[in-house]
């Protein structure tokens, strides 16, 4: 099979205004980092909110967190898109659901179904990280902060969590870097986000192993580099004496 | 809700879970099999062997698996007519299995390398000393203990790869979710199929998962 290579083909016009193949990649690295912080930030409210319920006393907040973490770990994530996208729109109050189908841009109501997909996808993972993380800091700590007359939020706000977020710093950067992968389904629903537009360049030019290439390595450095600052951050506030996890 | 199309439709929707079930089961066996040799090269003491081994780990575990797929069906084409000279089209079915053997072998080999890792130093000097070789050694002594201590992890992973699956969606394979959407598509009842399909991801995983669960249970001394 004949093939044409040539690296430089990033710099080639698009033939669209004054844009170059290497503007699209870009634009959709935009799209991809935007999915996964907008996401990041859902996830991690609602896992904190989802793991702190876990650790309650009681019997029906640590079930009803449970069920979510069931639901939301065994259904594929595509299929969780799928919902997001094609069923929960339909669902919506007559006037809203107009606006979201209508009113806006395609790719901000793609933009807003991925976002909600991962952000409450990832929030079950979350969840769990969070669990442990607090299951993980001695039983003294709670009896101490009970002791000195804290009431249960203050317990979490001020001794529990500060600790638990230290040691789980590890699993939850794996978590975020997953978030940040995973967005790649937005493709599948057609936002312009990094694979998308790879594909997109592909097409274009028939040089696919260029294009290809280019999306993985930005993929791959971007990982290695945040797997590397989060390692550095995690020594900084580690806790002296506490548990030394990850020390690797 | 409507949800008697369904039975019309449950012939396209199993075929497509037989799809499912047999990539599923190939890329088990060859990511096992992959992410195993990997494992074996990043414990030795060959540097080369076992930078190339934790160079691939990471370089698989680094990008999304969506990219590997649509890289492999693009790619694989070219590299096999390179290979053999012809230009004979493999399938997406083929090219969707090579990604995922790959892709699932970096994180097999995280979990036999740790299963390795768990036994004992003295089993290793013990084969040693009865005279056995290095292959003997990893055959007969460590490997089936690693793999006793390793399955509820491996099997997790597999059940992970399950949901996976899915999304060979982007090359058009028809797996079970892309059965269950077209087919909602034909008849105009895309909610119900899809809403059936996460039923049915749900009630395997989670099945699967419990049982996994007590088998880690069972499994631990």
């Amino acid at each position: 099979m004949h093939y044409n290579w040539d690296w430089g083909v990033f710099f080639h016009s698009t033939g669209i205004g004054s844009e170059i193949y290497l503007d699209w990649f870009i634009k959709g690295l935009g799209w991809t980092i935007a999915l996964s912080l907008a996401g990041w930030v859902i996830a991690l409210l609602l896992g904190t909110v989802l793991g702190v319920m876990r650790t309650l006393p009681g019997k029906i907040l640590p079930k009803i967190a449970a069920v979510y973490v069931e639901i939301f770990r065994n259904i594929p994530l595509l299929v969780q898109l799928f919902v997001w996208y094609f069923i929960v729109p339909d669902l919506l109050p007559q006037g809203l659901q107009t606006w979201f189908k209508q009113d806006l841009n395609p790719a901000t109501s793609a933009f807003i179904s991925v976002v909600i997909c991962l952000g409450l996808f990832t929030a079950a993972r979350v969840c769990e990280q969070v669990r442990t993380g607090i299951q993980a800091l001695p039983k003294g700590q709670t009896n101490a902060a009970y002791a000195l007359g804290l009431r249960v939020p203050q317990i979490y706000k001020e001794v529990l969590l500060p600790q638990a977020f230290r040691i789980i710093i590890p699993p939850l950067t794996s978590e975020f870097l997953n978030i940040f992968k995973n967005s790649s389904v937005a493709s599948l629903i057609g936002l312009m986000e990094l694979l998308a537009q790879t594909k997109q360049t592909a097409e274009f030019t028939a040089n696919l192993f260029e294009a290809f290439t280019l999306a993985t390595i930005i993929y791959f450095v971007l990982n290695m580099g945040l797997m590397l600052f989060m390692r550095w951050v995690e020594k900084r506030v580690r806790v002296p004496g506490l548990i030394a996890l990850g020390g690797k | 809700m409507d949800f008697s199309s369904l039975i019309t439709a449950m012939p396209g929707l199993l075929s497509g879970m037989m799809l499912t079930l047999k990539l599923l089961v190939l890329a088990i066996i060859g990511g096992v099999a992959l992410g195993t040799l990997l494992a074996l090269a990043r414990l030795s003491n060959n540097k080369l062997l076992s930078t190339l081994a934790g160079f691939y780990v990471n370089y698989f575990r680094s990008i999304p698996l969506l990219l590997v797929i649509t890289w492999f069906y693009f790619v694989v084409p070219f590299i096999i007519g390179w290979l053999t000279g012809t230009n004979e089209p493999i399938g997406a079915f083929y090219s969707c299995l090579v990604a995922f053997m790959m892709f699932e072998a970096a994180y097999y080999c995280e979990i036999v390398r740790a299963g390795i890792q768990s036994i004992s130093k003295g089993q290793v000097n013990a084969a040693y000393a009865l005279g056995m070789s290095y292959s003997q050694t990893m055959r007969l002594v460590i490997l089936p203990q690693a793999f006793r201590k390793m399955t509820p992890l491996l099997l997790q992973q597999s059940i992970i790869l399950f949901q996976d699956t899915s999304l060979v969606y982007a090359v058009g394979l028809m797996d079970f979710l892309n059965s269950a959407r077209s087919g909602g598509d034909i008849v105009g009842e895309l909610h119900q199929f899809l809403l059936f399909a996460g039923l049915v991801y749900f009630i395997i995983s989670f099945g699967a998962s419990t049982l996994v669960k007590r088998l880690q249970k069972r499994l631990t001394v």
